[in-house]
């Protein structure tokens, strides 16, 4: 039996080498053949990210006594988390960045690298893949083995999941900056930035799939099911929409293979469900595990759970051609995307409810635990976004929110309450466990957070529906005579303000992100929780909670 | 049926998921394919010329559709303000699309011929210029950037193996094409005309001089001023068969 594992952990040490200096040599030549600047930054990045790792393992290797790991595979799992609270105050820092270049355009600057056009898909991918997506594997991974009882399978596949996905973020974000992008918002990066996501993404996949294969319990837990959903679904919408001929292999262009109304449909048909499946089916696992966890309850309804499992997951796909409406995408098809996102209201509250009444019996910990707070708030936006969404995307209402502010602070109210508190509480719940430490370091400071970002979103959503329905109805106004009333520049005079207040919404959100990466330092690096008795006994890590016993697969 | 099945065995959820999240893609992307009432038939649609490609190509660098819509909705005020609403037709050959989601911007499907070159030049070089209030950047570098058209050619070859009808001539003047496009005295010129209907030839970043080589401005200009004038619409009938 231990021969037959060491044997398997040298050939995952071999196996990791020959892939590692496979991407070395693949690096190598792209850094020095490639034909455009980009692409040669692009092969210097993967160059020096594959030989590090392949000199990583190779001064690690099998070590008999040391990698008959027992317990669970939680070193990318922190990675993760603290990439997500870095890449979650980048990601904020570009959107408030932005936000500001709207109110004052000298804050442009004028220059190819920090105009609007080119920063926009820095912050966008910064918050929904570097900030969510890491939230989402660190809190997968985490949940999965706790879950299914299980370590996560191989040696290496978990860290390459992990810092493969870095690498893509660093390549697609630089790749804006430099004007390398595809123009398919939410889809921006190039080809070859595709190609290595979706290496990474299998990766993730099996190893997921491995955990759940792996598992001692009979049955796999719901919140992994939505993660599952998420990871595989992801997958597909990826590869799909970013089929694409390179001009050159070893250039950074490439053209769209679907062109206009197939392309606007595949585009939309991917980015909607990147809202669906990674911005809620991902974070909706979150909710399944963290808040019964956090709360020390049961889910509200396994059978609610189900139906709304299933429902979600098959109507959302069809959502996307509400982002199309009155276009030239066939009538048949904006109808069909209408309806179904009307229907999508259901699952999607089932959903909340199935969240919110977890805390049946715990409502008192909503006074007690500001994390709790965050966890619930959070869950109190998605009721609240996945309303507006299905009112959106009514024909009617649409014609007038369509290309308005209104579509930004919709989203901004599902990205900044839904996706970025429930993470928050996330990260806050995961790294007193994963560290083993006692509690955060200081529970005022995420008090201060919630706050902070609560009154930041209050600020962002009411003065983006403002700016939307102002801009929305200024557009359609005829004066008496029969004449469009304004003209365009008009109604760009006109959201100055809600400009200036939506940005200063986002800045406080920004400082209740800067606050957590502090705090989750300081409770990281071991410091003495300066408010410990105030905190609840679930905020430690299992081992240091009075009265109970650490679980035994530990 | 019991759920248990899913519950228990990893592999039936995950074909389970895999069969439920594609239904509805398949049905509502597939057909657009294969329905001729998808993409109506009209006359004067044609592939970019080079130079329009690569102004195209930069204004996609430029992240310019973050702000910019190109598809008319076929509301009453959008068609008074930006003029006949976007047909299908006009985007066929749009790898990528740009109908965008946003208008921090105008509209500029049918920007071409509305104004200028001179006002396009300014415009971009420092929009509040010409546009006191105006929130857009300023591009004042485009006019500074030799363009670089060294793989129009190969640009146009992968356009056409992807389904553009360029045709082998067009891509083998491709950077003749380009030149042409700037030199309206020019003999090349004419056959530039020949090959691309409606095409715009004139230095139109308003540089003066012999023997004039191309900026990235002269090909951003050159595009946005052919975009939406293609299409006859005198010869369009809107409730007409128009099946492809």
């Amino acid at each position: 039996m231990k021969d037959t594992s060491e044997e398997w952990s040298g050939m995952s040490d071999m196996l990791a080498m020959g892939s590692a200096l496979l991407f070395s040599v693949i690096g190598l030549i792209l850094a020095v053949v490639g034909v455009d600047g980009g692409m040669r930054l692009h092969g210097l990045f993967l160059l020096a990210a594959s030989a590090a790792a392949f000199f990583y393992v190779l001064s690690h290797p099998t070590d008999p006594r040391a990698d008959h790991a027992t317990g669970y595979f939680d070193g990318p799992v922190k990675v993760a988390t603290i990439a997500c609270v870095i890449w979650g105050v980048v990601g904020f820092l570009a959107g408030d960045v932005i936000a500001w270049q709207l109110a004052f355009p000298w804050l442009n600057f004028d220059l190819p690298w920090t105009n609007f056009g080119r920063l926009r898909p820095v912050h966008t991918s910064a918050v929904v893949f570097a900030f969510g997506g890491n939230a989402l594997i660190a809190t997968s991974l985490y949940v999965v083995q706790r879950t299914c009882r299980a370590r996560l399978p191989g040696k290496w596949a978990p860290w390459f999941v992990v810092w493969g996905y870095q690498l893509f973020i660093l390549i697609a974000a630089s790749g804006y900056v430099l004007g390398i992008t595809q123009s398919k918002e939410y889809a921006e990066p190039e080809w070859y930035a595709d190609v290595w996501l979706t290496i990474v993404w299998v990766a993730y996949l099996l190893v997921f799939m491995g955990t759940l294969a792996k598992r001692q319990e009979p049955h796999i837990y719901v919140a992994n099911w939505f993660y599952l959903a998420f990871i595989v679904t992801i997958a597909m919408l990826h590869i799909v929409n970013n089929l694409a001929l390179p001009v050159s292999l070893l250039g950074s262009e490439s053209y769209p293979l679907f062109p206009g109304v197939q392309g606007a449909m595949t585009q939309w048909w991917y980015g909607h469900n990147a809202v669906g499946f990674l911005l809620t089916a991902g974070f909706l696992g979150i909710m399944y595990y963290f808040i019964p966890k956090r709360a020390e309850r049961p889910i509200y309804s396994y059978r609610l759970s189900i139906v709304h499992f299933w429902s979600l997951i098959f109507l959302y796909i069809w959502a996307g051609p509400h982002h199309l409406h009155y276009t030239a995408l066939p009538d048949w098809a904006q109808t069909l995307g209408m309806t179904f996102s009307i229907m999508l209201w259901m699952p999607s509250w089932g959903g909340m409810i199935n969240g919110l009444m977890t805390l049946s019996g715990a409502w008192d910990r909503l006074r007690t635990d500001p994390v709790i707070r965050l966890l619930v708030v959070s869950v109190a936006f998605y009721g609240m976004s996945t309303f507006e969404g299905p009112l959106m995307s009514i024909k009617a209402v649409n014609s007038l929110s369509h290309y308005t502010d209104w579509t930004i602070g919709h989203v901004h109210s599902g990205a900044l309450g839904w996706v970025g508190m429930i993470s928050f509480g996330a990260v806050y719940c995961m790294v007193p466990w994963l560290w083993k430490r006692q509690g955060l370091y200081s529970m005022r400071l995420v008090e201060w957070h919630f706050w902070l970002a609560t009154i930041g979103i209050v600020l962002y959503i009411t003065s983006m529906w403002v700016a939307g329905i102002t801009q929305g109805l200024m557009w359609r106004a005829y004066d008496h005579l029969g004449f469009l009333k304004y003209s365009f520049i008009e109604t760009v005079e006109a959201l100055h303000w809600p400009y200036v207040i939506r940005a200063t919404g986002g800045l406080l959100f920004l400082l209740g992100g800067v606050i957590m990466a502090y705090n989750v330092w300081r409770t990281i690096r071991g410091d003495q929780p300066v408010d410990l008795k105030d905190q609840p006994r679930v905020a430690a890590a299992p081992e240091f909670r009075p009265g109970i016993v650490a679980a035994p697969a530990e | 049926m019991k759920h248990e099945v899913f519950e228990k065995n990893s592999l039936i959820l995950l074909i389970g998921v895999l069969i439920v999240v594609s239904i509805g893609g398949i049905i509502e992307i597939a057909p657009l394919f294969w329905l001729k009432s998808t993409i109506e038939k009209v006359e004067g649609m044609r592939p970019y010329s080079p130079l329009e490609l690569a102004g195209r190509d930069i204004y996609v660098r430029e992240g310019c559709y973050n702000c910019h819509s190109q598809m008319i909705r076929s509301l009453r005020d959008e068609i008074e303000r930006y003029g006949h609403y976007s047909l299908a037709a006009e985007s066929m050959y749009d790898h990528p699309f740009q109908w965008g989601s946003k208008r921090t911007g105008p509209d500029l499907a049918r920007v071409g011929g509305k104004y200028s070159d001179a006002w396009h030049v300014e415009h971009l070089r420092d929009p509040r210029s010409v546009v006191p209030t105006s929130i857009m950047p300023g591009y004042p570098f485009l006019e500074k950037t030799p363009l670089d058209y060294g793989n129009i050619a190969a640009k146009m070859k992968t356009m056409q193996e992807i389904g553009v009808p360029y045709t082998d001539e067009m891509i083998a003047d491709a950077k003749t094409d380009v030149l042409a496009q700037i030199r309206p005295d020019s003999s090349e010129a004419k056959a530039l005309l020949k090959r691309y209907p409606k095409a715009q030839v004139r230095k139109f970043d308003g540089a003066q001089g012999d023997n004039l080589q191309p900026t990235e401005l002269d090909a951003v200009v050159a595009y946005l001023q052919m975009l939406g004038t293609l299409v006859d619409f005198t010869k369009f009938d809107a409730s007409g068969p128009n099946l492809r």
